[in-house]
């Protein structure tokens, strides 16, 4: 925007409108398909690892089932919890910056922030035990209290799937963290609140795969 | 839109919109700059270097098959398979699939659709630098160890074989996030910024072969993603998905990486045909014959080109109900593939066909396809391919298609946007002299292939038996007037560059928007927004201008 919005600088023309969009609502409406195509390549790449999950399940139910009792429940409960309450401070932080409040769109999204970072606290936690106990991906599994060999694949799409969450979770902070900064500064309101938007689009989609995640991996019996 | 349309006044604000998009030459607004002709130029001479690269290692390939003896090899076999695959992984990911969408359809596809720039033209720089980091980790991979697998990485040998195939496979991943962006901008390019009255089927037929292409790069690429991540884990952490030893299916690696690629192998045609499909009404100066079934038709190949990926695997032990199946779907690919070929040939029927350079190559691409797509329904039938799987035959049937088909539309588009994108005519004779010369050794390199192939020479081996030595002897001369032409091709083409311009707005007198405006075009497009009204390749009528306040 910064570059070119001296050639949108025409009178009642917003500062926000990029110069090849006829008008604001034509850039909004761009910047959402956006978004929603991005998500759908989100799916499809998280999909790869549901597929190779299930098909995996199905060849060696007895390991998954021995693999999943090493999970710890109650974290991953309380962890989708957290996440959901994050998608509701979200949704509440997105609707604050249509209206204009400002005041409200940063504490809201400040709530997202603290949940999000818990989810990362207990994640911490749940990571270092399997570490302790040997739990990991293939040939580095080193647990000694017997059950099927192929618990090694089990974590092998345990860490991959929820550590490739997890990065998506870290990226997410950092953009709330940056359309925080920019809504303390005053830039959203009514009129354009498109980052907000989308990057409460994404935050959603990041809840809605651990609401996937959850139940495949902690809950397979 | 058209209720909407605010007029732009590009006019009142300082003359340097109205200069053409080349006039600041400086290396800074080259490497920072948003607007997508620039970025189409930098894809362009980047995959241009790509093909040369790609092709170096293409010769060498042929130098070493010249002769069957071992005392007089160039290079060992170990070398042999690192030089395959990387003239394999170069020309897929680095060459073919970026060239004709990120190079000519950047600059072009707005232009079309009387659009100042593409949906996201920062999401297009980041494209262009993720490209050039996704080719500088592929190189790094090439100068560190090497990658002797094939294109395709199969495991178990790919998690097996030393080199560096982890990052050769972390560049695959890179380049397809470049990828994936171009695809998603061409998409809102094409739904959100049409110009008034530019209807869905007041497109070019570029603009749809373009989002056909652009719907299989957003939703194929990211399995690849995938795919390449797991193989990196197993690379590096032994997960074993893929490793039979510990319990793995080595099959499902191909599963996946088909799953990407063969929608990807449309992502290569699809913008060919997309490229055909301008050059032809235009050189014959006819209405395009069955618009809607060529439009249409790209989107079916698009949605079928994702149930077929089974025909790759007839050999690997997939169940033979799976195999009936997918050969049976890839039959399918015939049908709307023929359909164009159809509707592009009763284009040309009494049209005013002009033999330039843009026609020779879209000419060549009729016979080429035509050999390469009915060879691929040979590959698609289960019998044949039991005793063709992984013989030249299907080195053959692929290069005629990635090659003669895609590389040659390249070519054809190449030489018909060269004007619009650089303002300079190329020298038109020297060009007819390299696209016979291209024709000729493109033929005499792969129509051996299929002989070869047919007879028993399995693709990929380093040396071979003594009564191949004469097919492979003509394949590799083949290679050298291939070479040829691309050296002429190259001469001229550098040449026009050191003219002043002299390129006519509408030098093949073409209807769509890019012909409308100047050579080069202004750095945004159109002075006003274009409204348009005709229909697209309306040759039967006079030409009414769609783009007004040109000079």
């Amino acid at each position: 925007m910064s570059s070119e919005s001296h050639v949108a600088g025409h009178g009642a023309e917003p500062s926000f409108r990029q110069h090849h969009f006829i008008n604001a609502e034509q850039q909004f409406d761009t910047s959402k398909l956006g978004m929603w195509l991005f998500l759908a390549t989100e799916i499809l790449m998280f999909g790869g690892l549901f597929v190779g999950y299930g098909l995996m399940q199905s060849v060696y139910p007895e390991a998954w089932v021995a693999g999943h009792h090493h999970l710890d429940r109650i974290m991953g409960a309380v962890n989708t919890v957290f996440l959901l309450c994050s998608s509701f401070t979200m949704v509440m932080a997105v609707h604050a910056a249509s209206q204009s409040e400002k005041a409200k769109t940063v504490r809201y999204l400040l709530g997202t922030l603290v949940f999000a970072a818990g989810f990362l606290v207990i994640k911490y936690f749940e990571y270092s035990h399997k570490f302790h106990d040997g739990l990991l991906p293939g040939t580095h599994f080193s647990y000694h209290g017997g059950g099927p060999p192929q618990q090694a694949m089990f974590f092998g799409f345990y860490f991959a799937m929820t550590g490739l969450h997890g990065f998506h979770v870290v990226v997410g902070m950092a953009l709330i963290t940056w359309i925080m900064l920019r809504a303390m500064r005053g830039e959203f309101s009514s009129a354009y609140y498109t980052p907000v938007d989308l990057v409460g689009l994404y935050w959603h989609l990041v809840d809605l795969i651990w609401i996937y995640l959850f139940p495949l991996l902690y809950l397979v019996s | 839109m058209a209720d909407t349309v605010a007029t732009p006044k590009a006019h009142g604000h300082g003359e340097h919109h109205d200069v053409d998009y080349l006039h600041d030459g400086s290396l800074l607004s080259w490497m920072t700059t948003v607007d997508h002709k620039k970025l189409g130029v930098m894809y362009l001479w980047s995959v241009l270097f790509m093909f040369f690269l790609g092709g170096v290692f293409a010769l060498l390939i042929r130098m070493e098959l010249f002769s069957s003896d071992p005392s007089k090899a160039m290079m060992d076999a170990q070398t042999y398979n690192k030089v395959f695959t990387l003239h394999g992984a170069i020309m897929v990911f680095l060459f073919i699939i970026p060239s004709i969408p990120a190079a000519l359809g950047n600059f072009v596809l707005p232009i079309m659709l009387g659009a100042k720039d593409v949906a996201f033209p920062r999401l297009n720089l980041a494209s262009f630098w993720v490209y050039v980091t996704g080719a500088l980790i592929a190189v790094t991979a090439m100068v560190t160890g090497g990658v002797d697998t094939g294109w395709t990485f199969y495991t178990p040998y790919s998690t097996t074989t030393d080199g560096s195939v982890a990052l050769m496979t972390f560049a695959a991943f890179v380049l397809g996030f470049s990828s994936i962006l171009t695809g998603v901008n061409f998409i809102a390019t094409v739904h959100k910024l049409r110009a008034p009255g530019m209807g869905w089927f007041k497109m070019p037929l570029f603009v749809w072969g373009m989002y056909a292409t652009a719907i299989i790069q957003v939703l194929a690429t990211p399995v690849l993603a995938i795919t390449l991540l797991l193989l990196i884990m197993e690379r590096t952490f032994g997960v074993g998905v893929f490793d039979p030893k510990l319990g793995g299916d080595p099959v499902l690696f191909q599963h996946f990486f088909w799953f990407y690629s063969h929608p990807a192998v449309y992502i290569m045609i699809l913008p060919g045909m997309a490229i055909i499909s301008e050059v032809i009404p235009t050189m014959s100066q006819k209405t395009f014959f069955g618009y809607k079934a060529t439009a249409f038709s790209s989107v079916a190949i698009a949605i079928v080109s994702f149930v077929v990926w089974g025909h790759h695997m007839f050999t690997s032990g997939q169940s033979q109900l799976a195999g009936a199946i997918f050969s049976f779907l890839t039959f399918l690919v015939g049908i709307p593939s023929a359909i164009k070929v159809f509707n592009w040939i009763t284009t040309m029927y009494k049209g005013s066909i002009s033999l330039e350079a843009p026609m020779l190559y879209a000419l060549m691409f009729l016979i080429l396809f035509g050999i390469g797509g009915l060879t691929g329904l040979f590959l698609g039938a289960m019998s044949v391919d039991i005793h063709l799987h992984d013989t030249y035959f299907v080195v053959a049937h692929f290069h005629y298609v990635m090659m003669g088909s895609t590389a040659i539309a390249f070519l054809a588009g190449l030489h018909y946007w060269w004007p619009k994108m650089f303002g300079r005519m190329y020298n038109e004779s020297a060009a007819r002299i390299a696209a016979v010369l291209v024709f000729i050794g493109f033929n005499t390199t792969f129509l051996p292939q299929f002989l070869l192939g047919s007879r028993g020479m399995p693709r990929r081996y380093y040396n071979y038996l003594p009564e191949f030595t004469f097919l492979h002897q003509v394949s590799t001369v083949g290679s050298w007037i291939l070479a040829l032409g691309f050296i002429i091709m190259a001469g001229y083409l550098f040449a026009s560059l050191r003219k002043k311009f002299d390129a006519p707005a509408n030098p093949w007198h073409g209807r769509s928007l890019e012909w409308q405006i100047a050579s080069p075009p202004i750095t945004h497009n159109f002075h006003e927004v274009p409204v348009v009204t005709a229909e697209p390749y309306d040759y039967y009528r006079p030409f009414e201008p769609s783009v007004k306040g040109h000079h």
